[in-house]
C-alpha cells in the first residue's frame, strides 16, 4: 500500500489510472458535494481541487475500539469514496486494513510520519485507556497513550472517527475499568474534528475527509467540536415520523399496532430528540434505511456517555448513583411526597405547640366580638 | 406573637409591581410544570386522525416555549424591581449577609419550623416584608429558575435563529450533551413543586398563627403591622386624608 511513486499524483490523476472515467469522477464530485452540504455552485471547485490537489497522507490509529467504524467505512456507498480514501488518499497506515503487517508496518509508518511531517491527516479509531500507564492497549510493544502522542505530533489535524475517540465509548462506560479517555483529554495543541457515532455513517466520514482534501481546511464545528454540516441537526428534526411526534401519536410497545403503523417512537426511548446526527436525512448502508425507520429507537449512539443513559428503551435514563431503577421521577415523587407529609406534620404540631398562643388570640377575639357597637 | 387586642394599622407592604409579578409567577411556573411533564410523559391518546390533521403534542410545547418567554420576562422584570421598588422589595432583602438578617433567620428558625416558645416577644423580630428565611428560600429558588431557565434555552437554541436562546447555547458542552441538559431541566420540575408545597403552606401558617393577613397581603398589597410600630402623628392622618387621598371621593361627595 506504500507508494512513494505515486506521492506527487493528484486525486484525478490517480483515479484515471484506476480505469474511472471523467463521467464517475464528475458523478462522484457532485454527490460527495451534495453530503458536505454544499451549494451546487462548489461542484466545480471541489472538481477543479481534486483534479490539481496533491494527495493528502493519512495515518489510522486504532486503539481500544471494536473496528466497527472502519466496517463502517469500507461500505462507503459509492465505490469512488472508499478507492479514493483507501487507495488514492494514501492511507499510509491502517493496520487493520492495510497489506502489511508486524515490523514492517510499523516501518511504514515511521516513514511515512517522517516524510510528511506536519502534513498529514491523523485519523483515530478508539479510546486511550490511561489506568496503570496505559497497559490496557498496547500495539507492537507501546502503549496507545505513546503512540498517540507519536503520531499526533506531526500531524496537520485529528479526526477522531466514532464515539470511542471522540468520546470515550463503551470502554469508558461506569465505572469505566481502564481509565479510556478520548483523544481531546490527551492531545491539546492540534486541531481535532470529532466524527462522533457508533459507528459514524460511512459517508460522513469520507466527506469529512474529503471537505479537508478538497480546500484544505477543517469544516466549520459546532462547540463540541463536530462538523456541523453533519450533526448541526438533531436526529429528530430530520426524523420522518416527526408528523406522529407533533400530533402526539405514539407506540408504547414494540408489538403494537401502533409500532407498525410507524408512530413515533419517542415513549419507546428514542433518543432522537437529543442527539445529533446525520442518520434521518443521510440514512445507513447506502441509504437503505437507519434505525428509526427500521422500528427501533435511537440510542443516541454519536452522543456524549449514551453508554451510560440507560435503559436505551425507556423515556428517563436512571440517575446516577442511585442504583438501577430510580429515575428522577421516583426520587422527586418521594421528595414532594416528603415536603406534603412534613407540611401535614408540622401543621399539627404547630396546634399543639402554639395552642396557648391561639387559644389566647382566639378569647381576646371573641371578647372583641362580643363588645361590637351594633 | 399578634394578639387580637392590640392596635394594628394597614401598612403597604407589596407593591402592585410585585403582586403581579407573584401572580404572573404562579400561573406560569403551573403552566410549565404542567406542560413540562406532559412533554416528559405524553399520554397515549391514540386516535384514528392522521398524523397530518392533530397537531396537539406540537401546541403543547408551543405553550411550554410561549410560557417561558412570559416566565423570562417576568424574572427581567423582578430584578430591576429589586432596585427600584419599596424597601421590602429590595435585592438586600433576599441575601442575608448582614447580622440582622442571620439572627431573623435563627428566630425563624427556632420559633416557626421548629416551633420553640418565643420567650422574649421582641417585635422586631417579627418581619414586616419576607422574613430573612422565607426572602433566602426566593433567593436559592430564583437561581433554580436562573439554571431552569438556562437549561430550557440551550436546549431550543439549535432551533432558534433567535440571539437569546443562542447565548445559551454554551450551557449544553458545559454539563456534557443534551441529555444531561435535559435531565436536569426535568429534575429542576421536581424541586419547584417541593418548593411550592413548602411555601404555600408557611404562608398559610403565617396567615393562621399570626393572624395579620399574610396571604391575602400578595392579594390586596396590604398587612397588619402593630401600630406601636408605625410613626404616625395624628396630624400626620388628619393632613393625608384632607388633602391628597380622597381627593376624588371628596370632589364627588360635593
Ligand atoms: C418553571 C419553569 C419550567 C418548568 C417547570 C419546566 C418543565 C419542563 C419539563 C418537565 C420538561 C420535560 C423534560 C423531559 O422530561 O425531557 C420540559 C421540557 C422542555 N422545556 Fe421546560 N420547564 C420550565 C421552563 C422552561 C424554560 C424557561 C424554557 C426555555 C425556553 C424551557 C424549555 C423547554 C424545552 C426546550 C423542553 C424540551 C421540549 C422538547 O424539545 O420537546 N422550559 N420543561
Ligand atoms: C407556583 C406557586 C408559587 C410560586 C412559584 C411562588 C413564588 C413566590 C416568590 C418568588 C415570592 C417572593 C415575592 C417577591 O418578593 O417578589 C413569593 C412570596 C409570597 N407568596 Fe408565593 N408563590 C407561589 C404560590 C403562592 C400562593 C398559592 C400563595 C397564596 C396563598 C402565595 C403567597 C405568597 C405570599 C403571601 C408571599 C409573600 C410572603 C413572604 O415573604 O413569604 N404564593 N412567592
Ligand atoms: S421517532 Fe424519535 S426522532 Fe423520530 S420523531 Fe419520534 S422521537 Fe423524534
Ligand atoms: S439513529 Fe441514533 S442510535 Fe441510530 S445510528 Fe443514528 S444516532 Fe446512532
Amino acid at each position: 500500500m506504500i507508494k512513494t511513486n505515486k506521492k506527487e499524483e493528484t486525486y484525478y490523476e490517480s483515479i484515471l489510472r484506476k480505469g474511472y472515467t471523467r463521467r464517475d469522477f464528475m458523478k462522484f464530485v457532485t454527490y460527495m458535494s451534495a453530503f458536505m452540504g454544499l451549494q451546487s455552485s462548489m461542484i466545480g471547485q471541489v472538481a477543479k481541487a481534486l483534479e490539481t490537489k496533491k494527495r493528502l497522507p493519512v495515518i489510522w490509529e486504532h486503539f481500544q475500539e471494536c473496528t466497527g467504524c472502519s466496517e463502517s467505512f469500507i461500505r462507503s456507498d459509492h465505490p469512488l469514496a472508499a478507492d479514493i480514501i483507501l487507495e488514492t488518499v494514501s492511507l499510509d497506515y491502517t493496520d487493520t486494513l492495510m497489506a502489511a503487517s508486524g515490523h514492517n508496518a510499523e516501518e511504514a509508518k515511521q516513514k511515512s510520519m517522517k516524510e510528511n511531517y506536519g502534513n498529514y491527516i491523523l485519523v483515530v479509531e478508539g479510546a486511550i485507556p490511561t489506568k496503570d500507564d496505559g497497559v490496557y492497549c498496547t500495539i507492537a510493544g507501546r502503549t496507545a497513550i505513546e503512540i498517540l502522542k507519536e503520531s499526533a505530533a506531526g500531524a496537520l489535524a485529528i479526526i477522531t472517527f466514532g464515539s470511542c475517540s471522540a468520546w470515550g465509548g463503551i470502554q469508558a462506560a461506569s465505572p469505566n475499568p481502564t481509565g479510556s479517555v478520548p483523544v481531546d483529554a490527551i492531545i491539546k495543541d492540534k486541531p481535532i474534528i470529532k466524527v462522533p457515532g457508533c459507528p459514524p455513517i460511512s459517508e460522513v466520514m469520507t466527506g469529512v475527509i474529503l471537505h479537508y482534501a478538497t480546500f484544505g481546511t477543517i469544516p466549520e464545528l459546532d462547540a463540541e467540536g463536530r462538523p456541523k454540516q453533519f450533526y448541526g441537526k438533531r436526529v429528530h428534526d430530520s426524523c420522518y415520523r416527526r408528523p406522529y411526534f407533533d400530533a402526539g401519536l405514539y407506540a408504547e410497545s414494540f408489538d403494537s399496532d401502533e409500532a407498525k403503523k410507524g408512530y413515533c417512537l419517542y415513549k419507546l426511548g428514542c433518543r432522537g430528540p437529543v442527539t445529533y446526527n446525520a442518520c434521518g436525512f443521510m440514512e445507513w448502508n447506502n441509504g437503505v434505511s437507519f434505525p428509526i425507520k427500521s422500528g427501533y429507537p435511537c440510542i443516541g449512539c454519536s452522543s456524549n456517555e449514551f453508554w451510560d443513559n440507560g435503559p436505551f428503551t425507556e423515556r428517563l435514563e436512571n440517575v446516577p448513583g442511585f442504583g438501577i431503577e430510580n429515575t428522577a421521577d421516583k426520587i422527586g415523587k418521594i421528595v414532594v411526597g416528603a415536603a406534603v407529609a412534613g407540611a401535614a406534620v408540622h401543621a399539627v404540631a404547630t396546634n399543639v405547640a402554639k395552642r396557648k398562643e391561639l387559644k389566647r388570640n382566639e378569647c381576646l377575639g371573641e371578647v372583641n366580638e362580643k363588645n361590637i357597637k351594633e | 406573637m399578634a394578639t387580637a387586642t392590640y392596635n394594628y394599622k394597614r401598612v403597604y407592604v407589596w407593591e402592585k409591581p410585585v403582586r403581579i409579578f407573584h401572580w404572573v409567577t404562579v400561573l406560569s411556573t403551573t403552566i410549565l410544570i404542567i406542560t413540562g411533564f406532559i412533554i416528559a410523559d405524553p399520554p397515549a391518546i391514540n386516535s384514528n386522525l392522521e398524523a397530518t390533521n392533530s397537531y396537539w403534542f406540537g401546541k403543547v410545547r408551543a405553550v411550554h416555549f410561549v410560557t417561558a418567554y412570559i416566565l423570562i420576562a417576568n424574572l427581567i422584570f423582578r430584578i430591576y424591581w429589586a432596585f427600584a421598588g419599596n424597601r421590602f422589595a429590595k435585592w438586600d432583602n433576599f441575601i442575608p449577609y448582614t447580622k440582622k438578617g442571620i439572627k431573623n433567620i435563627l428566630y425563624v428558625l427556632k420559633v416557626d419550623i421548629f416551633l420553640m416558645k418565643d420567650k422574649e416577644h421582641k417585635l422586631s423580630d417579627i418581619s414586616i416584608g419576607h422574613n430573612y428565611l422565607a426572602a433566602f428560600s426566593y433567593f436559592i429558588m430564583t437561581l433554580f429558575f436562573f439554571l431552569q431557565v438556562a437549561t430550557g434555552l440551550a436546549l431550543i437554541a439549535d432551533n432558534s435563529s433567535w440571539f437569546l436562546p443562542k447565548m445559551f447555547h454554551f450551557i449544553v458542552p458545559l454539563f456534557g450533551g443534551d441529555t444531561i441538559v435535559r435531565y436536569i431541566h426535568h429534575i429542576l420540575t421536581w424541586l419547584f413543586m417541593a418548593f411550592i408545597v413548602v411555601h404555600v403552606y408557611l404562608v398559610l401558617y403565617h396567615d393562621y398563627v399570626e393572624a395579620r393577613g399574610e396571604a391575602s397581603a400578595m392579594l390586596s398589597g396590604f398587612k397588619f403591622i402593630r401600630s406601636e410600630r408605625v410613626d404616625e402623628t395624628e396630624e400626620d392622618i388628619i393632613e393625608k386624608t384632607t388633602d391628597q387621598m380622597w381627593e376624588g371621593e371628596n370632589d364627588e361627595s360635593k
